[in-house]
């Protein structure tokens, strides 16, 4: 709505990020709500932005001191005779020339130092003296080492296909719990209402130990069943799509009922499409549920072959050694898929009931 | 054709009873009005015929069968809604087709049946459009378009024309008029605009607070309303009603309303030292000279139509009466006037409100 009402005046970009209340005159609650809204986006976007920009950033880049925004990172020379590569440095040496070494190790004030074209000589420089060279790299290896390497495109197929399928589920059988206690009247409708809402005061880690003995007793561990329907229910589904039919007039479904129209047809070609917005919300709601799902999945998947990317993220997090650049650049792999979906969804959010065509 | 029955229906939510006990014969092709106040049961029994709402007791007959246990989809009857209930996410066409296609009707025969009413209705323009790109004439229209493709065994109205404007109604009701000529289907139709069920209906049910005041043909209803309620409630503006006691004198009657007197014969069933309500519609109440006048009344408002007069008189111990004179009237507020009640078209009512004379011969 409030796009539709720019006129012609705001339509540039500067004029739309300056307006001003009416009058055009700088009042104290202009730059208030501009510092407040400057705040609120550093605060949103500031990690995301960060976590992004990390993730291009070389293993040496990343552990830089003091941090820095861009992915610059000190180079690093393998030299012959040592396993792992050397930071490199330009040395201003005692007689004022400036050469570049690699530093083997730190000493106190002191830096053990080889120069990489003549492994075989040490040389010891204080620290002061020596100065990190380093260059803008985008460590685009990040993401394509994981994907190659670590199967991380099996994870990436078996959380889409986790979220894709019980997404579905969920909207089928959650929209089918919320027509009955939403259109039908019945004794104890109310009861049955607030023993589904109640479910939710118990927190998933106390039902992990039964939930996981059935799952067993099924059959489906190391199975993507064993992640999709156990959570497939969900009584915020009912309750947020439950509440939205109960805004569809009656006399709709009265009118289904006399154009003979079965149960079945009531739920499928009127409800339904009737509550499109709240399906949408729910279905963006699961997605993100499922796609970030970390804890059940982790008990239930054993097997690298069945792994998610959420529990294959935590593959990279070893007890002694975190790989942190491979962490990162997943993590931006496994947040696509979910701003995507909310980017194209969320027009629905905002929608409210379709002209219910009633006055 | 169709022909529906209700036999002592009885309707209660809870301890709380709102219709109670009501036989009713709806004969095939008739257009039945159903009219009464907010809260008279009208919509309710509509719903009960309609299968929506279940009754407590009693029998609901459709065609000689009992339908008490058929549900609302299979009773074969059609509704209009006051709100229309136009599905919003369809268009017209499908709004009108959804119907037909519940019953498996094959493609071709339902296109058929759509155009064929869109046709009779003039919406044959917004097929392809959604209801919320419609007027509401246009909706009604949609709504009535979607009961008749479905040829069904009645239709129900609810209050069909309510929403739409003053003008709109009137046009409305014509054309539903003649839409029952042309389908000549059996129709019972909710209202409580007393206009509509004088025009449209060929019988009428007066409903006041769960029960059946009287039913029968409209003028039936306004030359012998059986009591105060109909006489009421049936005609526009409405009869004036007056409470009196009636008392013997010679071979008639005083009616005492305060001050005034009303002399009547003597009517059967009228006793002396009874609380009577004597009835005269604005039109039965003559402008007389003082001589042969009932009461004498001071004009507290004229109103001039220019092809009729409506005068609403003041007369001492008696509500205000309205006075309805066909021309124009040279009578001024303040002025008084002599008036005198038309015998044969006085109603003379009980104690009880029931009818003791439709007109009382002189």
């Amino acid at each position: 709505m409030a796009l539709a009402q720019t006129t012609a005046s705001d339509r540039s970009v500067t004029a739309f990020l300056t307006r001003k209340r009416e009058g055009g005159q700088w009042h104290w609650t202009d730059v208030f709500t501009y510092i407040y809204l400057f705040l609120g986006v550093l605060l949103m976007f500031g990690p995301v932005v960060w976590l992004v920009l990390s993730s291009f950033k070389t293993p040496a880049g990343l552990l830089e001191f003091p941090p820095t925004l861009l992915p610059l990172g000190q180079i690093e020379v393998q030299v012959e005779g040592y396993d792992d590569p050397l930071p490199l440095f330009n040395v201003t040496m005692e007689d004022g020339s400036v050469r570049e070494l690699a530093q083997i190790r730190r000493i106190g004030i002191m830096s053990q130092m080889v120069d990489p074209a003549d492994p075989g000589e040490r040389i010891s420089v204080p620290i002061a003296a020596r100065e990190p060279i380093r260059e803008m790299r985008v460590a685009v290896e990040n993401y394509v080492d994981p994907l190659e390497r670590f199967n991380f495109l099996r994870y990436l197929q078996n959380s889409v296909v986790v979220t894709l399928v019980s997404t579905l589920i969920t909207l089928l059988i959650n929209s089918m719990a919320a027509y009955g206690l939403a259109i039908y009247e019945f004794k104890g409708r109310n009861a049955i209402m607030l023993f589904v809402i109640g479910t939710l005061m118990i927190p998933v880690t106390i039902i992990l130990v039964p939930a996981y003995l059935v799952v067993t007793q099924l059959g489906m561990v190391n199975t993507l069943w064993a992640v999709i329907l156990p959570g497939a229910a969900t009584p915020t589904g009912v309750f947020l799509l439950r509440q939205y039919m109960l805004t569809i007039p009656k006399d709709l479904i009265e009118a289904a009922r006399m154009d003979k129209a079965s149960e079945w047809a009531i739920y499928w070609r009127i409800v339904l499409p009737l509550s499109l917005p709240a399906i949408a919300v729910l279905a963006i709601f699961s997605v993100m549920w499922r796609w970030n799902d970390f804890l059940w999945p982790l008990v239930v998947l054993t097997r690298n072959e069945v792994y998610t990317l959420q529990i294959g993220l935590n593959a990279f997090q070893g007890e002694l050694d975190v790989q942190w650049h491979y962490v990162l650049a997943m993590t931006v792999v496994t947040l696509i898929p979910v701003t995507l979906v909310f980017a194209f969804l969320q027009r629905f959010i905002t929608t409210g009931i379709a002209s219910s065509g009633m006055k | 054709m169709t022909e529906i029955l209700l036999k002592n229906v009885i309707k209660a939510y809870g301890t709380v009873e709102v219709i109670h006990g009501i036989d009713l014969a709806v004969n095939s092709g008739e257009f039945v009005v159903f009219v009464g106040p907010s809260g008279c049961g009208k919509s309710t029994l509509l719903r009960i015929i309609a299968g929506l709402e279940k009754i407590t007791s009693g029998e609901v007959v459709i065609n000689g069968e009992v339908v008490n246990h058929i549900p609302a989809s299979e009773r074969g009857l059609a509704m209009v809604f006051q709100s229309y209930a136009l599905y919003p996410h369809m268009t017209v066409y499908k709004n009108m087709a959804f119907g037909l296609e519940n019953s498996k009707m094959p493609k071709d025969e339902i296109d058929r049946r759509v155009n064929e009413a869109a046709r009779l209705l003039q919406i044959e323009p917004y097929l392809a459009r959604r209801p919320k790109a419609l007027s509401g004439g246009q909706r009604q229209r949609v709504a009535i378009g979607r009961a008749i493709v479905r040829d069904p065994k009645a239709f129900l109205f609810d209050e069909p024309l309510s929403n739409l404007d003053a003008e709109l109604r009137v046009t409305m009701r014509k054309e539903l008029a003649a839409l029952h000529a042309k389908l000549g289907g059996t129709m019972i139709y909710v209202t409580h605009d007393q206009v509509e069920a004088m025009t449209l209906a060929d019988k009428i049910v007066v409903l006041s607070g769960g029960n059946v005041a009287q039913a029968g043909r409209p003028l039936d209803l306004y030359n012998r309303p059986q009591n105060t309620f109909v006489a009421g409630f049936i005609g526009s503006p409405r009869m004036n009603l007056m409470e009196a006691k009636a008392v013997a004198n010679g071979s008639g009657y005083h009616l005492n309303a305060g001050p005034q007197t009303v002399e009547v014969p003597s009517v059967p069933g009228l006793s002396d030292q009874s609380n009577v309500t004597f009835g005269a519609r604005p039109e039965h109440i003559e402008i007389v000279d003082e001589a042969s006048a009932d009461v004498n009344a001071t004009v507290e408002l004229s109103e001039q139509l220019g092809g009729e007069t409506y005068l609403y008189c003041n007369v001492d111990g008696l509500p205000q009466l309205t006075v309805h004179q066909l021309g124009q009237l040279p009578v001024e507020r303040g002025e008084t006037i002599h008036l005198r009640f038309d015998r044969a078209q006085m109603h003379l009512f009980g104690a009880d409100g029931n009818v003791i004379a439709n007109g009382i011969s002189e």
